[in-house]
C-alpha cells in the first residue's frame, strides 16, 4: 500500500466570476494542476470530482465526464457529493484508489458556481443539505443552523459574539497575502460586532462569503514520483470520514460535532499521529463557530476550550498552531465542492514551503485538513507529512 | 407524482399536531424519532410505536432569522427554534412573543401555522 503522494496542486482564485461556467472554473484548476505535478495527461487513470449545487446552480448534472474532458482526460470520472464535504470526500475515494493499487495517477478535484444565480437563489441551494421536512420547511438557512449551535456552545460552555470576532479578524488577516482569497481586507473586532445580523448571535463577519471557484489535485504512488523524477515531498498518511444525523434536532448535542471527531479519529489512526504531532491546520470555517466546533473536535483543544484559541492567540499565525493560515473559508471563500482540496492543496503548500504563509511553519512536517458537510453531518479529515 | 402530492407521514403528523393529537415515533429502547421513520439509526430496532407527545418542550436553542431563503422572504425577520419535547425534539418557527424575549428553557407547545411567504403549513412554537 502506498500512501498517496500530492504531486501537483491548482487553486483558481475565490471569489465572483458570475460569468464563469463551472467547466471553465476547473479547467483552469485541473489543468494547473497537470502542469505543476509534470505529469503527462495520458497516464490519469480516474478522476473524483466534489460538487454540490450544480443542478441548481447551473442545470448541470452527471458532472463527471464533463469536468474529464474539460480538463482533456479520458478517465472514469465520477462526482462526490456530501454538501460542503463534497471534495473532502472526493479525496477519499482517490486516496482508496491508490492505495489499493487501481491506479497510479489520480485527479482530485471540485468546483462550484455560485454568484450567478444571486445572494437568495444560493442561501436557498445552500440550505437544501438539511434535513428539508424538518429543518428547511422550519426557516432554517445554514446561517441559522450554525447561529442554533452557536447559541448552545454560549450557553453550555460560555463564550461571546466578541470570542467569535476574532477569528473572523485572524482569518481576514490570514488572506492578506493569499492571491487566491475573495477577501483580502483587514477587519477590527469592532468591525465583526457591528456588521449586519444574519442569525444572531452570528453576523455578516461570521460567515464566509458566497464564492465561486474550483480546485484540483494531481495524486500519486511513490513509486511512480520515484520512477518520473517527481518533486511530490508531502504525501497524504491519513484518512477519516464521520457521519451524525442530518437534522440537528435529532443529534444528543448542539454544541459538539461528533462525526468530526470520528473523522479526526480514524485519520490521526491511519496515519499513526496524534493532535499534538500536528504542526498546522485548515479546518472548515464556513461560520466563525465553526472554526471552534474544528479545532475542538481536531483533539487541539478540550470541550469549550477552542472559543478562546484565536483571542488568546494560539492559532495565529505567530501562534503555536496557525490554523488557516489560507484565511479560510471566512476570508479566502468557499465554493462549495472545491473547498476541500482547496484544503488539501494550501497544506501541501504549507508544508513545501511554497504558500505565502508558509514562513508561519518553517519546521511544519505534519499537517491536518478538516471539510465539514451541512452542519457537520459529512466531515472528512486528511493527514498529510512531508516524507523524508 | 403530481404536484398537489401530499409528503406522506410528514404530512400526516402535521395532520395530527392541527388535531391536538400530536404523535413521535418510539423504538422499544425509548428513542424517539419524527416520522417517517422505519427503523430507529441508533439501536437498529424496527418495531416503533406511536407515542403522544408532550403538551409541551422547552426551548433548546433559537435564533432570528434575518437573511432567509425565498420561500420565508416575508416572515422575515422570525425565530426558529429547536425545542425539546424529553425522547424527540422538534424545529419550529416560535410565534407570539417578541424575538428579543425568546431564551433558552422557554416552555412553548406545538401548533401548525402558516408561512407568511408562501402559505403553505409550517411547524409553530406559542409560549405555554
Amino acid at each position: 500500500m502506498s500512501d498517496p503522494r500530492i504531486a501537483g496542486a491548482g487553486v483558481t482564485h475565490f471569489g465572483e466570476h458570475p460569468e464563469r461556467t463551472g467547466r471553465d472554473l476547473f479547467a483552469e484548476a485541473g489543468l494547473e494542476a497537470l502542469s505543476a505535478a509534470g505529469i503527462d495527461p495520458e497516464d490519469a487513470e480516474a478522476l473524483y470530482y466534489g460538487n454540490f449545487m450544480g443542478e441548481l446552480a447551473e442545470h448541470q448534472g452527471h458532472q463527471g465526464p464533463l469536468m474529464a474532458e474539460a480538463i482533456g482526460l479520458d478517465v472514469p470520472a465520477t462526482r462526490v457529493e456530501a454538501a460542503c464535504a463534497s471534495a473532502g470526500a472526493a479525496i477519499r475515494e482517490a486516496v482508496k484508489t491508490i492505495r489499493n493499487g487501481e491506479a497510479e495517477v489520480v485527479v482530485v478535484g471540485g468546483a462550484e458556481r455560485m454568484t450567478n444565480i444571486g445572494t437568495a437563489a444560493a442561501t436557498d441551494a445552500l440550505a437544501i443539505a438539511a434535513d428539508d421536512l424538518y429543518e428547511v420547511r422550519a426557516g432554517m438557512t445554514f446561517p441559522g443552523a450554525y447561529a442554533l449551535m452557536a447559541r448552545s456552545y454560549f450557553a453550555q460552555y460560555g463564550g461571546s459574539r466578541e470570542d467569535l470576532a476574532h477569528i473572523a479578524v485572524k482569518n481576514h488577516e490570514h488572506a492578506l497575502v493569499n492571491e487566491h482569497a475573495q477577501i483580502q481586507k483587514e477587519i477590527t473586532v469592532e468591525d465583526a460586532l457591528e456588521a449586519p445580523t444574519i442569525a444572531d448571535p452570528l453576523g455578516l463577519y461570521d460567515s464566509c462569503p458566497i464564492t465561486d471557484g474550483a480546485a484540483a489535485a494531481v495524486l500519486t504512488t511513490e513509486a511512480y514520483a520515484a520512477e518520473h523524477d517527481l518533486d511530490a515531498p508531502v504525501a497524504i498518511t491519513g484518512t477519516g470520514q464521520g457521519g451524525d444525523n442530518l437534522a440537528l434536532q435529532d443529534r444528543p448535542h448542539l454544541a459538539q460535532t461528533p462525526a468530526a471527531d470520528k473523522a479526526a479519529e480514524e485519520a490521526y489512526d491511519d496515519a499513526g499521529v496524534g493532535p499534538d504531532d500536528v504542526d498546522v491546520a485548515e479546518v472548515h470555517d464556513c461560520f466563525t463557530i465553526a472554526e471552534v466546533f474544528a479545532i475542538e473536535s481536531l483533539g487541539f483543544y478540550e470541550r469549550g476550550e477552542g472559543i478562546a484559541a484565536a483571542r488568546d492567540g494560539e492559532t495565529t499565525r505567530d501562534g503555536d498552531l496557525p490554523v488557516n493560515l489560507s484565511g479560510g473559508l471566512k476570508a479566502k471563500g468557499h465554493p462549495v465542492g472545491a473547498t476541500g482540496v482547496a484544503q488539501l492543496a494550501t497544506v501541501a503548500w504549507l508544508l513545501d514551503g511554497s504558500h505565502p504563509r508558509a514562513d508561519a511553519v518553517p519546521d511544519g512536517t505534519v499537517g491536518v485538513a478538516h471539510n465539514a458537510g451541512g452542519t457537520v453531518a459529512s466531515t472528512t479529515v486528511h493527514v498529510m507529512e512531508v516524507q523524508e | 407524482m403530481t404536484e398537489s402530492a401530499r409528503d406522506g407521514e410528514y404530512d400526516e403528523w402535521l395532520d395530527s399536531i392541527e388535531s391536538g393529537e400530536g404523535y413521535y415515533l418510539e423504538c422499544p429502547n425509548g428513542h424517539g424519532w419524527l416520522p417517517p421513520r422505519q427503523v430507529c439509526p441508533r439501536c437498529h430496532e424496527r418495531d416503533l410505536s406511536r407515542v403522544d407527545l408532550p403538551d409541551s418542550g422547552e426551548i433548546a436553542s433559537h435564533t432570528t432569522i434575518t437573511v432567509p431563503t425565498p420561500q420565508f422572504e416575508d416572515d422575515a425577520p422570525y425565530v426558529t427554534a429547536i425545542v425539546d419535547f424529553g425522547p424527540v425534539s422538534v424545529t419550529g418557527l416560535v410565534r407570539d412573543v417578541d424575538p428579543d424575549e425568546v431564551a433558552i428553557d422557554d416552555v412553548v407547545g406545538l401548533d401548525v401555522g402558516e408561512r407568511v411567504t408562501t402559505g403553505e403549513r409550517a411547524v409553530v412554537f406559542r409560549p405555554r
